[in-house]
């Protein structure tokens, strides 16, 4: 059952000199329930636009937000609050994203404050059960963020998010500031709440390793957008746009010698204030044809589909 | 003695890419401690760089490694910081007994540095060519014209394209994979025997951190440079160090070329941190996770400083610290991985 559908989603931002950014260009995809869908890309492939737009954090200039049959586009903004409950996103930085003056339980009770849930008695006891669901123990409401690490703010963040019991969270490189040996505390945290939440989770990171454990499809972004879709292990094991194969090479693996692994392909992501026509990936592309620099390739099963596989790439088209 | 069953290894051994040098280290850190007031950073460092050779310093934050990095040129902030004890001895001299003066001839010169935040590191109102000109006019004894001409070199050589344009460009004009490869080449400029890389490709995109560790990698192999590369990532260790040393609470836990050290962790810490990342397990299946946190400089426990972390702990652990065993590979560990 899909939970979220989203249909050509785009957000641009004005550039220098007058020029457009297409942060997000046309991205379309869909979250199933219980569903992790991973979206992996570098840095300015859209990825946290695309994350924030799906919260109307950054409003979004067209397209769709279909979650469970309404657009939430369309919805005034006083109905918006009322889905709002629904969608949840925690950060990157456990730092920066909890209020330094406040005390952990009113971090936590801040969502129950705002959507005007409970009484204060109820609130702190829904605290306590937040604090136990994330493995805090329960006096950490009354202390302040800054005694708390890393991951354990980054547990904070999660309990708050957790607070209204949303449907749909999104988790913006929740883990990338983490330590290895905390990135997997609260790795096994989030699948733990997805099996007893029922969680669906977009889970947005540049790190393909992490990615690959936590979903069960996986978005890659390159420009703004979606070039290859598909279950993880397609992705991982039978990446079939080039871009998604060269981000897989140059992933560095335990016991592979540097002249044993794929030399890296070459160049930058373009300026997304200045796309290339075609494919925005063709001045990076070891298959490029000439196909490639005068046209966009569509996002389709193309030939020799793979099973939920979509991929944006001329290699493919009929 | 029982026979204790041989742990999962899910690696394979890979034979070092350069044999041991016979020779004296070019750099050779012995016993050094760093504090930060009466509160210990850096606990008892040895450690031995070869000229051609890439040595890796791995561990998590609060783990001492980059200060271990900043006292080899003493870019430690002196005070609150000092070094109380320890050598560090350069090609025969002890750059921790030099003043400021003497230490300034040697960094640049002979010991260059990268680190993360090439934005930070570069100065916004100066031209690229500016930078590397300066490195070169207060090291070499160039004209203005000639070190035009040099720095174009190393920017051609860092793979920058059009490098007579791009010395007339400001830092914000590059892309952040640029601005490190202009670190490097400011770097490189007056061909250090030692480059000391402080996490240079973390704040980069995965494709760029390939491309730079690549070319770090042609320019020692090329030049005969040490490098000491100094990461969190175990992958990037492994893929380009032939020795790796690996930090935890202030202190050099274990150390070993890289093929033996990932193929067979004796420590306890490098053996669960090895099994912790994702890609060595199963997708979706539970982490080996390690428990607690790191602990921080000034709260680090007696005995073995993993100890409250480690599932393989014994009583001694808790009580006496571990010495590095003296041999190829180092671990201190009092229930080392059989």
């Amino acid at each position: 059952m899909t939970l979220l559908e989203v249909r050509q989603l785009t957000k641009t931002y004005p550039g220098p000199g007058g020029a457009v950014v297409q942060a997000v260009s046309e991205v379309s995809l869909s979250v199933g329930a219980d569903e992790v869908l991973g979206v992996v890309g570098e840095s300015g492939c859209g990825k946290s636009t695309l994350g924030r737009s799906l919260l109307r954090l950054v409003e979004p200039d067209a397209g769709q937000i279909v979650f469970e049959g309404t657009d939430l586009m369309t919805v005034g903004r006083r109905r918006f609050q009322h889905y709002r409950r629904d969608l949840q996103i925690i950060f990157q930085d456990p730092f920066g994203s909890l209020n330094p003056r406040h005390t952990v339980g009113h971090v936590i009770a801040e969502p129950l404050i705002v959507h005007r849930v409970g009484n204060a008695a109820s609130r702190r006891a829904r605290v306590a059960e937040l604090l136990d669901l994330v493995g805090l123990p329960a006096d950490s409401a009354r202390r302040y963020p800054h005694e708390f690490s890393g991951g354990q703010r980054q547990r904070i963040a999660i309990a708050r998010a957790l607070a209204l019991e949303p449907k749909l969270l999104i988790a913006d490189e929740s883990v990338s500031a983490l330590d290895v040996s905390i990135q997997s505390q609260i790795l096994n945290l989030i699948a733990d709440l997805r099996e007893k939440l029922s969680l669906s989770i977009v889970f947005i990171s540049h790190d393909l390793s992490v990615i690959r454990h936590v979903s069960d499809r996986i978005a890659v972004m390159y420009l703004g957008r979606i070039v290859e879709i598909g279950t993880a292990a397609q992705i991982m094991d039978a990446p079939r746009h080039p871009y998604t194969q060269a981000l897989i090479a140059a992933v560095p693996r335990l016991g592979v010698r540097r002249s044993q692994a794929r030399t890296p392909i070459v160049g930058e992501p373009p300026d997304p204030a200045n796309p290339p026509p075609g494919c925005a990936f063709h001045n990076r592309c070891p298959h490029v044809m000439d196909v490639c620099r005068k046209v966009r390739p569509q996002l389709e099963p193309g030939r020799d589909p793979l099973p939920g596989n979509q991929t944006a790439c001329h290699l493919y088209t009929q | 003695m029982p026979v204790l069953p041989l742990p999962h290894v899910p690696f394979e051994p890979i034979a070092p890419l350069t044999p041991p040098s016979p020779t004296s280290p070019l750099l050779s850190i012995r016993d050094l401690h760093v504090h930060a007031g009466a509160t210990p950073i850096v606990e008892a460092v040895c450690l031995d760089i070869h000229a051609g050779e890439m040595v890796g310093l791995v561990g998590e934050s609060g783990s001492g490694k980059s200060v271990t990095a900043l006292s080899i040129v003493r870019l430690i902030p002196e005070p609150p910081m000092r070094i109380p004890q320890g050598r560090i001895d350069f090609d025969g001299r002890d750059l921790s007994a030099l003043d400021e003066p003497a230490l300034r001839a040697i960094r640049g010169e002979d010991i260059a540095m990268i680190f993360q935040e090439p934005m930070t590191s570069l100065n916004p109102v100066f031209t690229i060519g500016d930078q590397i000109r300066e490195m070169l006019l207060l090291h070499r004894d160039l004209s203005v014209k000639a070190a035009n001409a040099r720095a174009a070199e190393l920017l051609a050589r860092v793979g920058i394209p059009s490098p007579e344009t791009a010395l007339m460009r400001y830092p914000h004009q590059l892309s952040g994979g640029q601005r490190q490869r202009v670190m490097i080449a400011i770097a490189l400029a007056c061909e250090p025997r030692l480059l000391i890389a402080d996490e240079p490709t973390t704040a980069l995109d995965v494709t760029v951190q390939a491309q730079i560790l690549e070319l770090i990698d042609d320019l020692r192999r090329e030049s005969g440079m040490a490098v000491l590369l100094i990461t969190h990532d175990l992958g990037v260790v492994s893929q380009y160090c032939d020795r790796v040393a690996v930090m935890y609470g202030g202190r050099i836990v274990e150390q070993a070329d890289a093929g033996t050290l990932f193929a067979h962790p004796r420590h306890r810490y490098t053996e669960a941190l090895l099994k912790t990342i994702p890609s060595a397990n199963t997708p979706g299946a539970r982490l080996p996770a390690i428990g607690g946190t790191v602990p921080a400089p000034g709260r680090r426990p007696p005995g073995c400083a993993f100890h409250p972390r480690c599932e393989a702990a014994i009583d001694v652990c808790r009580s006496t610290l571990p010495v590095l065993t003296d041999d190829d590979h180092q671990h201190a560990c009092w229930n080392p991985v059989p």
